[in-house]
């Protein structure tokens, strides 16, 4: 593997990181709680993400541990519904919704475009604060006991049947949307207006395509998700009746009002991870993403579509059987784009020059299971197997390939691709592919049996199951020891790497990317000057006669 | 092999004897929906090998040892075409193939048998015709088209048969209907399938598929002495129905006789067909499903009359053909001795017969 890399760092001997940096320009903790940088801003989101996703993934841990045995025997069925439910609201709402965009996104963004920061710096450093409030309030949610609505707080059971802390868990989601919302805005914003000289929509890197098409979502979709959390809280608390039969409200217009947001909500969590895969691909194969535009038009074809499938998590429901056509067909059509990118990414890989730096690896396997979570999609998709397979484990399976098979995947595969970028230090490269196959066969092993167990029957959210699922369980919950393993392993090595980790230099892939030829670390302006684009996106030959002129001159 | 733990071994043993991908077929729809499942499954794998293939394949080939410098290439129209179009055709394949199914399936047929399953939290309730009244079980019997009318008392739940490949939400305040018909003699899994609280795993049941000749020693053997229709017909003098409802020339309220499945035309000018939907909505909510003609005198029921109480009146009033039995109840709040027993008109009709004690 050594002998075929791209990776081409300083003179270690030599070599210092940049004394001046995003990272050591001010000190002290005031000077980040009250920073505009969106690198820090950026930094910030990185250490409460994570601090969330742990919290998130330890209550996994819990499930997947009350699930080797049929029988309800390690926690109350309460105490399981309340660990599922958390489960459901931390990882989606405070850790996958913010995942690249928030972090990897905030970080890249006006680097991607040429830019000094953000069009908006203080509010990028408010959505931070507001997504820290929404972080509180679900935090104060789970220690006072916590909330069993699931993640989707489906009326009336939220509004009438529970006595847990509904209200507080709605207005923790409320705030974080406002975050996301916020987030959004400052990409759109950026996108359109603070590009550099040269810098036209076709020359953007394809990352910043789909930032733009999960931006869109985010501010279109969130406002929809805050109205209906009032709504649940403000029948719950003041029984106004908008959903509750007995006051002639309609229990389906809430189906309708959480999916409207809740589906788009999926592709806001996968499009910036496509945009990752993009990157990491085209660098790591030294080639242009194959059908730049294609791929660029299929991230917002996603947008536009993904608005209108929502009724696909209803087909069960009692809505009209030619509804459930309509949507169904058009479940079908958002499917389309996602295919295209996959063999675009596939066909990127011909006649490049390959390597398999971690990045490459995780972004391989996004590849893989992400193909498995679409195309199980379309089984749901179908109206006549979606009555068989709704509602069981095989809806959990599918998602969680979609989700953590494919954007948790693409989020280290992009942490690890920009770490040097971030840190000006590289990770430990033996370890960090160990801890990506680790990951991959035990994402594998958790979640493939949950697939069988589905088309089984097996429903979600159960406690305790018939005795003749155990097996699968079993297997399912061995895997997802080894997946903890996988996402500890980062952890430990990327915090020793930030000392010990030899030093990167400005561009240690070889990538085109504008944010490559900065420094590493950064400077808080970003870039000397505003650059000026003067080439196409993933021009490896503009890169190679670039630096064929910086060692002719010196 | 000696050392591994006997523990784990019988695990194995265990699950390799009783390994299974499916759930066992035991309704007309399942195969049908097996072969829908297992044609996505091929092309799930199709598309699959291909992308491993593609990336396997391109990674030996094109490995940076192998093949030092990239060349670079735009994109191809034709391929891209080539790679939207298959998977977009194979889609469109599932659509039109999985809607067939699913109208099938929300579909029941008009000789159907009709059982009313009522959810709560945290147990699913079912009424026979026949005035059978079963918890977190279900008896039907094999080569009879059977229909289920389903609502929830409290929150959503969801009833679902996997093995019939069945289930339906049960939603508060409006009915929903599935239906299936059972080949298999055996004893399968109810689930409730919609999270619904506390005890949402504990929400299940069995299902009890029996042969005609069984089922109907079943019916016998288990009912409790009235109809459906007859509770009906109690609950409809109880609650003094027929004050109005009482097909004399001045009454206040519209006749009932023979109203199930016939065109009214509303107070709102909106003609509907009378279902079972239309008679609860109208029980429950009847200032704004008024027959035209008739003043919006009638008072609200809801929440004087449980989910089971509208499921009989409502099986009731399906089989009122003749005003002979509100004519009987004009006057009487006692059901007169001899028709303890007997079945009410139409309860025992070309649907269901042989389920009501004879």
């Amino acid at each position: 593997m050594s002998a075929a890399t791209i990776i081409s760092l300083p003179d270690q001997g030599t070599a210092r990181i940049p004394k001046m940096n995003f990272l050591t320009k001010e000190n002290g903790l005031l000077s980040w709680l009250l920073t505009g940088d969106h690198k820090r801003i950026a930094t910030l989101y990185l250490v409460s993400i994570t601090f969330f996703f742990f919290i998130g993934g330890a209550l996994a841990g819990l499930i997947r541990l009350e699930l080797l045995t049929p029988q309800n025997d390690l926690m109350a069925a309460d105490t399981y519904n309340k660990v599922f439910s958390m489960h459901g609201l931390i990882m989606v709402f405070f850790f996958l919704v913010p995942s690249v965009p928030a972090t990897i996104g905030n970080f890249l963004m006006p680097m991607m475009v040429g830019a000094k920061d953000l069009a908006l710096p203080k509010i990028n450093l408010l959505s931070w604060y507001l997504y820290v409030i929404g972080g509180i309030m679900m935090l104060y949610t789970m220690c006072s006991g916590g909330v069993d609505t699931g993640w989707t707080f489906t009326t009336p059971l939220s509004t009438h049947y529970l006595n847990t802390h509904v209200v507080s868990a709605a207005m923790a989601v409320f705030v974080a949307g406002f975050s996301s919302i916020l987030t959004g805005l400052n990409f759109i914003v950026t996108i359109h207006k603070m590009r550099c000289p040269g810098m036209t929509w076709f020359r953007l890197p394809l990352f910043v395509w789909s930032n733009y098409a999960a931006s869109i979502l985010m501010v279109l979709g969130t406002p929809v998700l805050a109205i209906t959390l009032t709504l649940v809280a403000l029948e719950r608390i003041f029984h106004i009746g908008v959903f509750d039969p007995a006051f002639g409200g309609d229990p389906l217009l809430f189906q309708h009002l959480f999916w409207f947001y809740s589906h788009p909500a999926v592709y806001i969590m996968i499009l910036p991870g496509f945009g990752v895969i993009s990157e990491v691909v085209s660098t790591f194969s030294r080639k242009r993403v194959f059908g730049y535009t294609a791929v660029a038009f299929s991230s917002v074809a996603i947008a536009v579509f993904g608005f209108f499938v929502w009724a696909h998590h209803m087909f069960i429901m009692g809505i009209s059987n030619y509804a459930a056509l309509v949507f169904s067909l058009l479940t079908m059509l958002v499917a389309v784009p996602s295919a295209i990118k996959i063999y675009n990414w596939a066909f990127t890989l011909y006649k490049g020059s390959i390597t398999f730096e971690t990045p490459m690896l995780y972004a391989l396997g996004f590849m893989g299971l992400f193909t498995i979570g679409g195309l199980t999609g379309v089984f749901l998709g179908a109206t006549g197997t979606d009555i068989h397979l709704t509602e069981t484990y095989f809806v959990v399976a599918h998602f969680h390939f979609v989700m953590v098979g494919g954007m948790l995947m693409s989020f280290l595969a992009g942490i690890h691709f920009w770490w040097p970028k971030w840190t000006g230090r590289m990770y430990p490269e033996k370890i960090s592919q160990l801890a990506a196959l680790t990951t991959f066969i035990g994402f594998n092993l958790t979640f493939f049996p949950q697939f069988i167990l589905g088309t089984l029957g097996m429903p979600r959210r159960y406690a305790a199951y018939p005795p003749e699922f155990q097996v699968l369980n079993v297997f399912s919950t061995a895997g997802a020891t080894v997946l903890g393993i996988g996402y500890l392993l980062p952890i430990l090595y990327l915090t020793w790497s930030l000392k010990y980790g030899e030093i990167a230099g400005d561009n240690p892939w070889q990538a085109t990317g504008l944010e490559w030829q900065t420094q590493s670390p950064p400077l808080t302006e970003n870039f000397p000057e505003i650059p000026i684009m003067d080439h196409e996106a993933y021009d490896y030959e503009w890169l190679e006669r670039m630096q064929r002129k910086e060692v002719a001159s010196v | 092999m000696s050392h591994i733990s006997p523990v784990l071994w019988q695990f194995l043993v265990k699950w390799l004897t009783n390994f299974s991908l499916f759930p066992p077929e035991a309704s007309k729809v399942a195969p049908e929906m097996d072969a829908l499942y297992f044609f996505m499954v091929l092309i799930s794998l199709v598309g699959l090998t291909v992308v491993i293939l593609l990336i396997v394949g391109f990674s030996i080939l094109y490995n940076q040892k192998r093949h030092p410098v990239a060349t670079q290439i735009e994109g191809s129209t034709l391929l891209e075409a080539t790679w939207t179009i298959i998977p977009l055709g194979l889609f469109l394949v599932t659509f039109v193939w999985g809607a067939l199914l699913y109208f099938r399936i929300y579909t029941p047929p008009a000789n159907a048998m009709n059982i009313y399953v009522v959810g709560k939290q945290w147990m699913w309730k079912v009424e026979h015709p026949g005035g059978q009244h079963e918890i977190d079980a279900l008896h039907v019997p094999t080569g009879r088209p059977v229909q289920l009318t389903i609502i929830s008392q409290d929150v959503f739940h969801s009833f679902s048969i996997p093995a019939f490949r069945v289930k339906r939400e049960a939603i508060p305040g409006r009915y929903t209907t599935v239906w299936f018909e059972a080949t298999e003699p055996g004893t399968y899994h109810l689930f409730c399938t919609q999270y619904c609280g506390t005890n949402h795993s504990q929400m299940i049941g069995q299902v009890v598929v029996m042969t005609p000749d069984d089922f109907r020693k079943w019916l016998q053997g288990s009912t409790s002495g009235n109809s459906l229709a007859q509770d009906g017909e109690r609950l409809f003098a109880s609650l003094s129905c027929n004050a109005c409802h009482n097909s004399s020339a001045d009454s206040r309220g519209p006749n009932l006789v023979g109203v199930y499945g016939s065109h009214l035309t509303l107070a709102s000018g909106q003609t509907i067909t009378v279902d079972d939907a239309y008679l609860r909505q109208a029980i429950l909510n009847p200032a704004e499903h008024a027959t035209q003609g008739y003043a919006p005198i009638m008072p609200t029921y809801q929440g004087q009359i449980s989910e089971e109480g509208v499921f009989a009146l409502v099986e009731y009033l399906k089989h009122l053909d003749s005003d002979y039995r509100i004519q009987q109840t004009l006057n009487t709040t006692v059901l007169p001795a001899d028709n303890e027993g007997r079945p009410a008109p139409g309860a025992n009709g070309p649907n269901t017969p042989g389920e009501v004690k004879p």
